[in-house]
């Protein structure tokens, strides 16, 4: 039997997500700012209202703290909320009910609460937007017990990634970046998969170092291994997927093959995914294992620039990737 | 801006020299009067041990005691069913009790032992009893407003009638999440019942040194939600207005707000009633609130109408220690979590579907 394929691009497929879950789940409903008229989310949420009703689909007034607050109550009620924020920046408002309620509330109550909730943050930076309207602050919520953080690189991800979290019965952080919504792929039909048993994914084979990255970092990384093979380079990719819980496996069993690291991620340095990376490594490997010492991209320690020329220099590239690859390779 | 002023004004319901009398017991049967008197003994007794209790040092954290605003909760309760949602905050032990919570579950998960309400991971500022109705409380000031407001558009979007409630103090009004969640709940029509009771103290500030007017309500009026103003000290008039605006949410009208004039004896936190986060506090104003007592004006008023009798109020003490004494000495000798608990219920372990 030959399974129906379907072309979608990144944001065509997370809206392929929220149509089959609203479609499937009576339960599931959309809570956010712009979703009766979505055109800064991309195609990702096109007619969402129309098909499904504004009952289901709410735009809502400018109160990102008493929304996501709003998700994590409906879900204890037994609702499957889906909050949309369309730029992470002004999600920090609701900060209280991230990290105090829904990531607390199955510990707390000793496991017998669950907000079965997803947060949507979308990373929408470039275009001389500035400080404000440009932040990748996965770490945080990486670093929060409770909560899961998914960012999907890939087509399939994107959907798959997006089912697996409002399915999933704990609170699920899923970040996506604008950047990444133009690439196509062909997708089959959907399989629900159980969240808890995802994990990061090597995404292309190598010998000669091993580079990590989430979201749009693992676009550079393959965008990067791909020019290091014309150099002669043998570069695996690993894809983290899932940020928290933080799986060490994959990366370490990497590593331990090639015995260069590269972390690649779009947030700041300290203390960010990058740095996990880096620790877990050194953490499991034999130093004798290296072959140079880890190393990392990430953002300049500061915050976003507007001035065209200083945001060129900004965010790292693939020829960021392949230079700091390169450095490994040579030290 | 004047004439804003003089309309949101607790004026009386602030002045605990006013509010001593018998309460008018008209219009309510004697059988929710008798119900009235005993939840609102079980709350006052209860919390009474826990007094006792971390005054003694066998309750290791933190307990905000409510003594004196029982008659809040209970008059809420009265119009709940099972499948309501309500949510409390730091001071809702009485919010939970009022729903016909167990006592011993109380008291155990304020020990932190396993048998508790929250399985003695959360203690006394995180109670949980879904079954009866009680979502949940936490002690970020406003943290389950919103909450609510989720809860009760669960409610709506299931269409069954359900209806939630959030407890809040006159602090929590000042938290800004607090105004979305009005706004919130009034744009979508969603069936919530804003309850603040209104102590006019948070932590150690009256409310005269943190907010221009005495009366919370006035925020409820600039998001376009009904309210009522009630002496909180008074379980019938509580009563009667959270059923008529409980009675509207279940009929999709959307929310309503309730402000209940109380006064709490017992400092912010734990046993003493003479200080409050080291401020001291007016031997004679407290015992001008404690006229107020929402139990004696319920008793006497009980006693004139001849719906209770000195007998009966013997009775109800003596079968409400013993019940309280038991629920405790069996909370003390129950056991604490496994050391699995730590690390268990951080995330769902069990089948997803």
């Amino acid at each position: 039997m030959i399974e129906k394929r379907t072309t979608y691009n990144y944001g065509t497929a997370i809206l392929a997500a929220f149509e089959y879950l609203l479609e499937k789940y009576p339960e599931v409903f959309v809570i956010g700012q712009g979703l009766w008229s979505p055109w800064y989310v991309g195609n990702s949420m096109t007619d969402l209202d129309k098909k499904f009703g504004k009952q289901r689909v709410i735009d809502t007034p400018v109160a990102e703290s008493a929304c996501t607050g709003a998700a994590v109550g409906a879900s204890l009620a037994g609702m499957k909320p889906i909050v949309v924020h369309p730029r992470i920046d002004f999600m920090l408002y609701a900060m209280d009910a991230v990290v105090n309620q829904a990531a607390k509330w199955s510990h707390m109550t000793g496991g017998q609460a669950h907000p079965s909730m997803t947060i949507r943050g979308i990373i929408n930076r470039g275009g001389e937007q500035g400080a404000q309207h440009s932040q990748a602050l996965q770490a945080w919520f990486a670093h929060i017990p409770g909560l899961r953080v998914v960012m999907p690189a890939t087509v399939a991800d994107a959907r798959d990634l997006l089912i697996a979290s409002v399915l999933c019965k704990d609170p699920v952080v899923y970040i996506d970046d604008r950047w990444l919504y133009d690439q196509t792929d062909d997708l089959p039909p959907v399989i629900e998969f159980d969240l808890r048993l995802e994990r990061p994914r090597c995404l292309r084979l190598g010998s000669d170092l091993t580079i990590v990255g989430s979201s749009y970092s693992t676009r550079l990384a393959l965008n990067a291994a791909e020019e290091l093979e014309k150099l002669g380079i043998s570069a695996e990719v690993i894809d983290l997927r899932v940020l928290n819980p933080f799986h060490s496996e994959e990366v370490v069993t990497s590593v331990t093959k090639t015995g260069r690291l590269l972390a690649v991620d779009g947030g700041w340095g300290p203390c960010g995914i990058a740095s996990e990376v880096l620790a877990v490594t050194v953490q499991h490997i034999n130093p004798a294992n290296f072959k140079s010492s880890p190393s990392r991209v990430t953002l300049p320690f500061a915050p976003a620039p507007t001035a065209r020329n200083l945001e060129k220099t900004y965010y790292p590239d693939t020829n960021s990737v392949v230079r700091a690859s390169l450095n490994l390779m040579s030290s | 801006m004047k004439q804003i002023s003089q309309e949101f004004s607790l004026k009386q319901l602030a002045d605990p020299a006013e509010f001593h009398s018998e309460l008018d017991l008209s219009d309510t049967p004697a059988e929710s009067l008798r119900a009235y008197i005993s939840a609102m003994q079980r709350i006052r007794l209860s919390e009474r041990q826990l007094a006792v209790g971390r005054r003694d040092g066998l309750i290791g954290g933190p307990v905000h005691l409510g003594v004196g605003q029982e008659a809040v909760a209970v008059g809420v309760s009265a119009h709940l069913r099972a499948s309501d949602r309500v949510f409390g905050a730091h001071r809702s032990h009485s919010h939970l009790l009022a729903l016909g919570s167990s006592v011993e579950g109380l008291f155990a998960e304020v020990l932190g032992r396993d048998t508790g309400h929250s399985k003695g991971m959360g203690g006394s500022m995180h109670l949980w009893d879904q079954p009866k109705g009680f979502y949940g409380s936490v002690p970020i000031v406003a943290g389950t407003v919103p909450l609510a407001v989720g809860a009760g558009l669960a409610a709506k979007l299931q269409q069954g009638g359900d209806v939630a409630v959030a407890y809040l103090g006159d602090g929590a009004v000042e938290e800004g999440v607090v105004h979305e969640s009005l706004n919130l709940a009034r744009i979508q029509d969603i069936p919530v019942i804003f309850v603040v009771e209104n102590n006019l103290f948070a932590s150690h500030m009256h409310i005269s040194t943190r907010q221009p007017n005495d009366s919370t309500a006035r925020f409820a009026h600039a998001n376009d939600v009904p309210y009522r103003v009630v002496d909180g000290n008074d379980v019938v008039a509580v009563a009667s207005a959270a059923g008529d605006l409980i009675a509207d949410a279940r009929l999709g009208k959307g929310p309503g707000f309730i402000e209940a004039v109380t006064f709490r004896w017992y400092g912010h936190v734990d046993w003493r009633e003479d200080i409050d986060v080291g401020i001291h506090r007016s031997v004679e104003e407290l015992d001008n609130w404690r006229q107020r007592d929402p139990i004696r004006r319920l008793k006497e008023a009980m006693l004139t109408a001849g719906v209770w009798t000195e007998d009966d109020d013997e009775a109800l003490e003596l079968a409400l220690k013993k019940e309280v004494d038991t629920a405790w000495i069996k909370a003390m000798q129950a056991p604490y979590p496994a050391s699995t608990a730590l690390l268990d219920r951080v995330y769902f372990k069990g089948a997803q579907a």
